[in-house]
């Protein structure tokens, strides 16, 4: 174990360990995982000149206070985030998308996510810890992963591998995007639902309600009709997958989604909207619209390469 | 051997084998399982993320950044079911399960209309196979139950099921590890711990194919196993 580290003040909602997730496990049961947002977790890791799949701390809403006891350290934090560094009791206003160089004795107070769910601090060299088969993504459900598998709590001692030399800091841009129409595939149970819901689904606004997490997003709005069989034979789960129990109200499996399902499933979000879905808050208003294959992946190559643009564009602080 | 192909939102595909649900369609679906995950092991298969079976069928997940649906269709057309071989071991395995944890076995007792020593005991004698593993981390779906206690899902699901608890719906019996939220009927708890992080490279206790049968144990030996 390293030397460097940081101390917890405190902890923050769902503070959390992420890097891109655990794969070939799902028929054990384990669910991939990784970081909801992978735009924000990709700029994080790049912006301190990691590699794509380093792991970092995930935070939901209300983020950590982490004060520096031992080492230097270089940090980013993305997504849309309020925050302050703290270096010897004077508060200085953090931008998101940028790196800064801590010293020790300094704090990072990551006060509130804006108008969005979760943000991400990345690290120059990762974080020291353990991974569970490959990963260091932390499924608290389940306490797998790093520190037993628990999001993280006050006076945690968060270890990092390198004692940073380059002061320099560097920037990108990324711009926020505030649509609130989310496209979908048709679900493999499409036609279980009725024409009148159908229509319904892909007219009517869905209102994210407060039971949302990394796992679900429980939505409130029109009642869909199931006029087949509200139950099915449980298989496999895919990530955005858009389910319907009996009740009628949709709930969209996230990325700790369970891996095997037994609700009907109207839809799936597709993989271009996913980032900008889940960094909705409870209380917003969504609107599906149905489009083709052909289509989303198309329109997700577009996405991977605008976030290889904001990479690019990463450019040293004068 | 699979009824239809087709994607499952961008990223996925899925391997159906049809309707129904009985061992000889699941251990078919078992079959692709372990040739995919073959396949992706001997680097045949690129951009493979996971493979998932269930009663009657294979989800097949990708990374749409290196791979894409129409080459794994392309591939999957291609598998010849008749020369898969399937070398499986499975184990029997006896759980401790406390009746005493009542969730739903009141209800249970109304909707069926049968008294709750009865459904004990129809619980008690079942030799359950284990179909498949998932939901959460080495939660078994088991069957095949008595036709007596076949039960829909509840409504609502819960939000928190405690760890450990076994549940009924259909011919089917499940126990969750954790806890966690779900649909199904409580009908006791068990000490057992079905996914064991100590053991990296083997964490997952029962296995697809398995089979498990149930032993009634009181309040008191429940706490002493779940202590050890």
């Amino acid at each position: 174990m390293s030397n460097n580290f940081f101390k917890i003040l405190r902890p923050g909602i769902n503070t959390t360990f992420q890097d891109q997730g655990r794969f070939h496990m799902q028929h054990l049961g384990v669910t991939p995982g990784g970081c909801m947002d992978l735009k924000s977790f990709l700029i994080a890791n790049a912006l301190v000149g990691n590699s794509k799949n380093e792991g970092v701390l995930e935070f939901a809403y209300q983020g950590p206070l982490l004060k520096l006891i031992k080492g230097n350290a270089k940090i980013s934090i993305t997504g849309n985030v309020f925050f302050q560094i703290i270096k010897s009791n004077k508060k200085i206003d953090g931008e998101c998308n940028r790196s800064y160089f801590l010293e020790e004795e300094d704090e990072i107070d990551i006060l509130a996510t804006k108008e969005s769910t979760y943000g991400y601090m990345a690290i120059e060299g990762g974080f020291d810890v353990k991974p569970f088969c490959k990963s260091i993504s932390v499924l608290s459900r389940a306490a797998i992963g790093p520190n037993e598998g628990k999001k993280i709590k006050i006076n945690d001692k968060i270890n990092f591998k390198m004692n940073s030399k380059n002061k320099k800091s560097f920037s990108t841009k990324v711009k926020t995007n505030n649509n609130n129409i989310i496209r979908v595939l048709e679900g493999p149970q499409f036609d279980y639902f009725s024409k009148e819901s159908h229509k319904n689904f892909f007219s009517e606004e869905y209102k994210i309600s407060n039971l949302t997490d990394r796992m679900g997003m429980r939505l409130k709005g029109a009642v869909m009709k199931n006029i087949f069989n509200t139950n099915i034979r449980s298989e496999g789960i895919t990530k955005g997958a858009i389910q319907v129990p009996a009740d009628g109200q949709p709930i969209i499996l996230l990325t700790d989604y369970p891996t095997i399902g037994g609700y009907p499933k109207i839809a799936n979000v597709t993989s271009v909207d996913y980032n900008l879905l889940i960094q909705k808050t409870p209380g917003q208003k969504i609107l599906f619209k149905l489009i083709k294959l052909r289509e989303a992946e198309q329109l997700y190559k577009e996405h991977l390469n605008s976030i290889s643009e904001i990479i690019k564009n990463i450019k040293e602080i004068n | 051997m699979f009824k239809k192909l087709k994607n499952i939102g961008d990223c996925g595909i899925v391997c159906d084998f049809g309707e129904e649900v009985n061992q000889e369609i699941n251990t078919n679906v078992i079959k692709l399982f372990h040739h995919v995950k073959m396949e992706v092991l001997k680097g045949n298969l690129e951009g493979i993320l996971n493979y998932t079976p269930s009663y009657n069928k294979l989800i097949i997940n990708f990374d749409l950044e290196k791979i894409n649906s129409s080459k794994i269709l392309n591939f999957l057309k291609s598998v010849d079911f008749s020369k898969i071989s399937l070398s499986q071991r499975s184990k029997k395995w006896v759980i401790p399960i406390c009746y005493d944890f009542e969730m739903d076995l009141e209800n249970m007792s109304k909707t069926l209309k049968i008294n709750k020593e009865e459904i004990i005991n129809i619980h008690l004698n079942t030799i359950f196979f284990v179909y498949m593993i998932g939901f959460i981390p080495g939660h078994p779906f088991m069957g095949d139950l008595n036709s007596k206690l076949f039960l829909n899902r509840l409504k609502t699901p819960r939000v928190k099921i405690p760890p450990g608890s076994v549940g009924i719906v259909e011919k089917f019996c499940n126990i969750y590890p954790y806890e966690s939220p779900g649909g199904w009927n409580i009908i006791g708890r068990t000490p057992i711990k079905l996914f064991d992080t100590q053991k990296e490279t083997n964490p997952c206790l029962l296995s697809p194919g398995d089979t498990v049968t149930f032993k009634s144990i009181s309040k008191e030996e429940y706490k002493k196993l779940a202590n050890e």
